[in-house]
């Protein structure tokens, strides 16, 4: 996996890597990932970042995972929002980490 | 003997499961099994999605015999039930449930509810506890579990509670890079815990084992920590505590599981016309109900949703309310099981409050906090902007504080930061915390996408322009 030091996403794989491989778009990059990953775990191996706080505060990279605090929604292209922590890859996703000027 | 009547049971894990297991071999018929999950377990038996292959022993660890058996028994029971996954129940409204999921929203009827909604994790806010590569246990847990994810590759475990060592030790089991374990709870109180807990010596040794293991491993375990604040810009570089020495010291790490014990989820049940009552020693509001799980005319609780008592009460729980359903149905109740269970339930309660006395919640640190820190993480309230409307309004109760300063009225509905408020109120107006009274549940308990209301109610619009009877405008 081509990943540069300051590159590193904010979880670390620590096995299960024997999966059907899922391509999915974060903020217009192709971006690898597995059958069975969350898109929060796919977002954040590879950055460290879900979205940016509507209210000023900086960077959110989700709470509980586990669907109740609700931090991790995020956007797709298309428009619609996702709980990333609840929602699984597809292939063809395209996910947006960043609001758009 | 057939029982007919609509039967629908939010939640399956410990509890919600073992409900099921008892409705359907009494004969009842008509039972339906609503879950956020994809598939059973709950979030502490919680399974890891199809394509993984780590064994049960590796996933669940001492707790894998029961796991399994839980999962067996829901898997057994598929062509008994309707099961709906991946649905959220958002209201509950006269013998109705307003639900959303892969269909749509539907709104189904039942003539008996069984609410098993189990928990999450009990907080408590500190500077920079929303920057990126800060999780609860329980998220932590679940990247590990679930994902087969650390959280970050310099992990530091803050808080207190069972889950605290267990996640730990998960961790440094599973190859993760665990830098320390800080717990809020001091020696001395779990010493003063030790006949309690000794009521459970499988358990209490199994504690022991955690820590042992992570000591081996050479992971540093302050106990009487007080964490002050988690560094960084963007995400998070590490994290300032004081030992219970009074001595401060700085970590370098790069993602922090946080975590002081759990809050139940009860909302539904109060939507559904539950009651919720103060618990003094834990300094929360737990549901009230008739000691077999009875809390409304036709509606009946169980698991760590009415109040914490962990997987193994979970299940003795959500039998006792099949059971109680199944006596007001008519059914001969077995008194000499109900009566078994009570006797176990006592027990594990008696271990329960060993374990509320040796992890005390530290609530006193609220109050301690300082103006920048983030209480609602939702919408980005500060102590100082809540401070600031309890100075001016002097409001008398929780609900009238969150119009006041916002906190609370964000998406995840007051979950995160509802009780950490009432806490502050308290505090600042110098007033017991059961008189400011809880954040009362509002539906939709969760955030639905607009798109599937507005597809709901594009549909009733359209019906209506086209249907063939005119009625007069009102």
């Amino acid at each position: 996996m081509a990943m540069t030091a300051n590159r590193a996403g904010q979880f670390v794989r620590l096995g299960e890597t024997s999966r059907a491989p899922v391509l999915i778009h974060i903020d217009g990059e192709a971006v690898p990932c597995l059958a069975g990953d969350t898109v929060l775990t796919a977002l954040l191996l590879h950055g460290r970042q879900l979205r940016v706080s509507e209210f000023g505060d900086g960077p959110r990279a989700g709470f509980c995972n586990m669907g109740a605090c609700q931090d991790c929604w995020v956007s797709l292209e298309s428009g619609e929002r996702r709980r990333a922590c609840t929602t699984y890859v597809q292939a063809g996703q395209r996910v947006l980490t960043q609001e758009r000027p | 003997m057939t029982i007919g009547e609509k039967i629908v049971i939010i939640g399956n894990g410990p509890a919600g499961t073992r409900a099921v297991e008892t409705l359907c071999r009494a004969g009842c018929r008509d039972v339906t099994v609503i879950s956020e999950a994809p598939a059973s377990g709950g979030q502490i038996y919680r399974r890891q999605p199809p394509g993984f292959t780590r064994d049960a022993k590796t996933l669940y660890g001492d707790d894998s015999d029961k796991a399994s058996r839980l999962h067996a028994t829901f898997d057994a029971l598929a062509d008994d039930i309707a099961s709906r996954s991946e649905t959220l129940v958002w209201n509950i409204l006269d013998q109705q449930i307003y639900t959303h999921g892969p269909g749509g929203i539907e709104i189904l009827p039942f003539d008996r509810l069984v609410l098993a909604t189990g928990a999450m994790d009990r907080v408590l806010p500190l500077p920079g506890w929303t920057l990126p590569g800060v999780f609860t246990l329980g998220g932590a847990q679940i990247a590990l579990k679930h994902q087969c994810c650390a959280i970050g590759r310099a992990v530091v475990f803050v808080g207190t509670g069972p889950l605290l060592y267990l996640v730990a030790y998960q961790y440094a089991k599973a190859g993760a890079n665990v830098v320390a374990v800080l717990d809020s709870a001091r020696f001395a109180d779990k010493a003063r815990a030790l006949p309690r807990l000794a009521l459970a010596p499988r358990l209490l040794l199994r504690g022991l084992v955690y820590r042992r293991h992570l000591t081996q491993r050479g992971v540093p375990i302050h106990e009487g920590a007080r964490p002050l604040a988690i560094t960084g810009d963007a995400f998070v570089a590490g994290l300032r505590f004081r030992d219970a020495a009074g001595e401060e010291h700085t970590l370098i790490c790069d993602a922090i599981g946080l975590g002081f014990g759990l809050n139940p989820e009860l909302q539904l049940a109060e939507l559904a016309g539950g009651r919720t009552v103060f618990d003094a020693s834990k300094r929360q509001w737990l549901l009230e109900h008739d000691g077999e799980g009875r809390v409304a005319d036709r509606i009946y609780v169980a698991g760590d949703g009415v109040a914490i008592g962990g997987a193994d009460v979970a299940e003795l729980a959500g039998e006792r309310a099949a059971l109680a359903l199944l006596a007001d149905l008519g059914k001969a109740a077995d008194r000499s099981r109900l009566d078994e269970i009570g006797r176990e339930m006592s027990r594990l309660a008696a271990f329960r409050t060993g374990l509320d006395r040796a992890f005390a919640y530290p609530a006193s640190w609220i109050a301690e906090q300082p103006d920048e820190t983030i209480l609602c993480r939702c919408e980005n309230v500060t102590f100082g902007d809540v401070r600031t409307a309890i100075r001016r309004h002097s409001p008398q109760e929780v609900n009238r504080l969150k119009a006041l300063a916002r906190s609370g009225m964000g998406r995840c509905q007051g979950r995160v930061c509802g009780a950490v408020l009432a806490e502050l109120l308290a505090a600042t107006s110098g007033r017991p915390l059961e008189t400011v009274g809880r954040l009362r549940g509002q539906a939709p308990i969760k955030p639905l996408p607009y798109v599937a209301a507005a597809n709901q109610a594009a549909t009733a619009i359209h019906d209506w322009m086209t249907t063939d009877e005119v009625e007069p405008v009102p």
